[in-house]
């Protein structure tokens, strides 16, 4: 049977390209182009090198989001995924991430029974817009799925029954080993996704794409998904201040560097 | 009538701009400083099906329409001409012909590895004494029962040295005039035909600009693409889908030097002002933004027009006109915009000028572009 991958993925704006409001100081999403989110581009690339691989491998990427997202979806599709599925619906509107890996898991559990199952949910660690990094653990946790985060690298064995991954930390790294099915959530050192190809844009928008509204999913808008039901609230965002300049102390031996340093944080009165 | 690029269209372009400001940009000064042919982004470019936009899938192609193609050409020619013609030429000049002219075993052994861009395509029509005057050809193709026959010499054939595939033109019946001109698929390889000098040009100069030489060529029967006398109209039909590909080369040339001119001028102080709040330079922003859109409104009119199946010659011609001149245009302006920074090879501005010319030049000169178009205001 061919080995079925969730992708998980975002439509964000691209911060490249940020602003943020003077008086409101949240993020001007106006006129700012939605992309698909970095990390989940990693993603779906090692999904695909799977696929390319093994070319029964099927994949489904699934997002929640404004109806607009189905121009990411349809991106996905266009690098190389078989379907796109989004769940979008007002009542989903406002998640924090606890909401968000509710609806997800549900979106998951719907494709599951679509497609007979999954092997492998493969996401980005995190989104650049809101960037917690929470929303693929908590899905797993809520599938109940076995999880490793920040993978840099990937290998599956020929089986397809396990997966061996080098795991990112901020001083090493783990190699690990997870059983299928399972969570993984990609970092960009992962590999360099590709691009959309001029044939899968002509096949991608043939495609239909599936749309689930809070109904479908089978979640309940005032316990489960959507503002209502989110037990965090963003209570006020800023933009910090900018750091100075940093100065680079310059002597003959190191100890004269040393001295130098020490000077000058006296002078500052920091020791 | 309706204005808006179709949702695939526009994906066309989002993917080309990401895959040439990723690949073909930071390569773009190197290969026109080296005259080295982008051998390893064409075959990028094949893997991604930019090297067969407007065919349909069952020949290989991506299964886009010419509006994609101009697109996929434009995006290209914005950060480098050079990559812009490589897929212009072998697109609407040897694939294109084979796709319109030939037949079901031609399409099968040369359309689909040029639509998939396994094979790279080029058109042979000009000769040392046969430019503008195509009639004038040299070339002869003799009939010897079981193959023909070439002789002759053609120049100035981009993508020469590294083509596998050419459609090249030859008189068959020198007596029937332009009614004598038959076209002919030929191989890399084939016995008799080899490349000669490679031109060493003013711009593109990645590009691979060779001649052609046939010295008793034999060419297989089959592999006459049209009929016997038709090689004139398989040229001139071509040249006009060709002219589109040129236009939109220059369009891109004409955007990328405004692009990092608009750039420049935000970063640039002279006079306690940046040269974008200087209201005599913005006047000339305005005026070659102006030529940039007019002239990509004329391209998509004629590229929407051949997929529509209407007759599009004089609009491709006037498409090509105007773009190659706003092309010259854009790029002068840009340079000088740019001041003594902008003579020098540290700013692309340089490059895209010396590029730009050739746009006025190749597949139909600013004159012959005229004469098309007049012709097509006065009926004959």
């Amino acid at each position: 049977m061919a080995f079925k991958i969730i992708v998980c993925a975002k439509q964000v704006p691209d911060t490249n390209e940020i602003k943020i409001d003077p008086v409101t100081k949240t993020l001007k999403r106006e006129g700012v182009p939605a992309i698909l989110n970095h990390d989940d581009a990693n993603a779906l690339e090692e999904a695909l090198r799977i696929k390319d691989k093994y070319p029964d491998t099927h994949i489904t990427v699934i997002t929640m989001g404004p109806p607009q997202a189905k121009d990411m979806l349809m991106e996905c599709i266009a690098m190389g995924a078989d379907e796109g599925v989004l769940s979008s619906d007002r009542a989903l509107g406002g998640s924090d991430t606890w909401a968000t890996s509710n609806a997800l898991a549900a979106t998951v559990r719907k494709v599951a029974e679509k497609n007979g199952g999954y092997d492998l949910i493969f996401a980005g660690r995190q989104a650049i817009d809101g960037d917690t990094a929470q929303v693929g653990p908590q899905m797993a946790e809520k599938l109940g799925l076995p999880q490793i985060t920040y993978v840099k690298e990937f290998e599956i064995a020929d089986d397809m029954k396990t997966i061996t991954v080098k795991r990112a930390l901020e001083d090493g790294y783990q190699i690990l080993k997870i059983k299928t099915p399972c969570m993984l959530t990609a970092i960009k050192e992962l590999n360099t996704p590709r691009y959309m190809s001029i044939g899968g844009i002509y096949e991608a928008t043939q495609k239909e794409i599936p749309t689930y509204s809070a109904a479908d999913l089978g979640v309940d808008p005032d316990k489960e998904v959507g503002l209502l039901a989110s037990p965090t609230n963003v209570y006020r965002s800023f933009t910090p201040a900018p750091k100075g300049k940093g100065v680079m102390i310059e002597a003959e031996t190191e100890k004269e560097q040393a001295d130098k340093l020490l000077v000058g944080l006296k002078s500052k009165f920091v020791i | 009538m309706d204005f808006q690029l179709t949702k695939e269209q526009e994906f066309v372009r989002k993917m080309v701009r990401e895959f040439a400001v990723t690949e073909v940009e930071p390569i773009a000064a190197d290969i026109d400083k080296e005259h080295r042919f982008p051998e390893e982004n064409v075959k990028l470019m094949a893997h991604y099906g930019l090297l067969g936009v407007p065919f349909p899938k069952e020949w290989g192609g991506s299964g886009g329409d010419h509006i994609a193609y101009a697109i996929t050409v434009e995006e290209l020619s914005r950060v480098c001409a050079t990559t812009g013609v490589i897929c212009s030429a072998h697109t609407s000049l040897c694939a294109w012909p084979i796709f319109n002219y030939g037949t079901d075993e031609q399409k099968e052994k040369y359309l689909k590895p040029l639509a998939s861009g396994e094979k790279l395509g080029a058109f042979g029509l000009t000769e040392p004494n046969a430019g503008t005057d195509a009639s004038g050809q040299q070339t002869r193709a003799e009939d010897k029962g079981d193959h023909w026959l070439l002789n002759g010499t053609k120049v100035f054939i981009t993508n020469g040295g590294y083509a596998d595939t050419f459609v090249v033109m030859a008189m068959t019946d020198k007596s029937k005039g332009n009614r004598g001109i038959s076209s002919f698929i030929v191989e890399k390889g084939f016995e008799g035909f080899s490349i000669g000098k490679t031109e060493d040009k003013m711009g593109i100069c990645g590009s691979s600009t060779t001649e052609l030489i046939f010295q008793n060529c034999k060419v297989p029967k089959e592999n006459l693409l049209g009929n016997v006398g038709e090689g004139f109209k398989v040229a001139l039909s071509t040249l006009d889908g060709g002219r589109i590909g040129i236009a939109s080369q220059a369009l891109g040339i004409a955007q990328g030097a405004l692009d990092v001119t608009v750039d420049y001028m935000k970063a640039r102080k002279q006079f306690g002002k940046r040269l974008a709040d200087m209201e005599a330079l913005r006047f000339e922003v305005a005026d070659i933004q102006t030529r940039i859109e007019a002239s990509r409104l004329l391209i998509y009119r004629a590229a929407n027009m051949k997929d529509k199946h209407l007759p599009y010659g004089p609009m491709s011609a006037m498409a090509k006109y105007f773009a190659s001149e706003t092309a010259m245009y854009a790029t002068t302006k840009c340079v000088q915009l740019h001041g003594g920074y902008g003579y020098t090879k540290d700013y692309p501005v340089e490059r895209m000028m010396r590029d730009a010319k050739i746009t006025e030049i190749y597949e139909g000169t600013t004159e012959a572009q005229k004469l098309v178009i007049a012709a097509s205001v006065f009926g004959k």
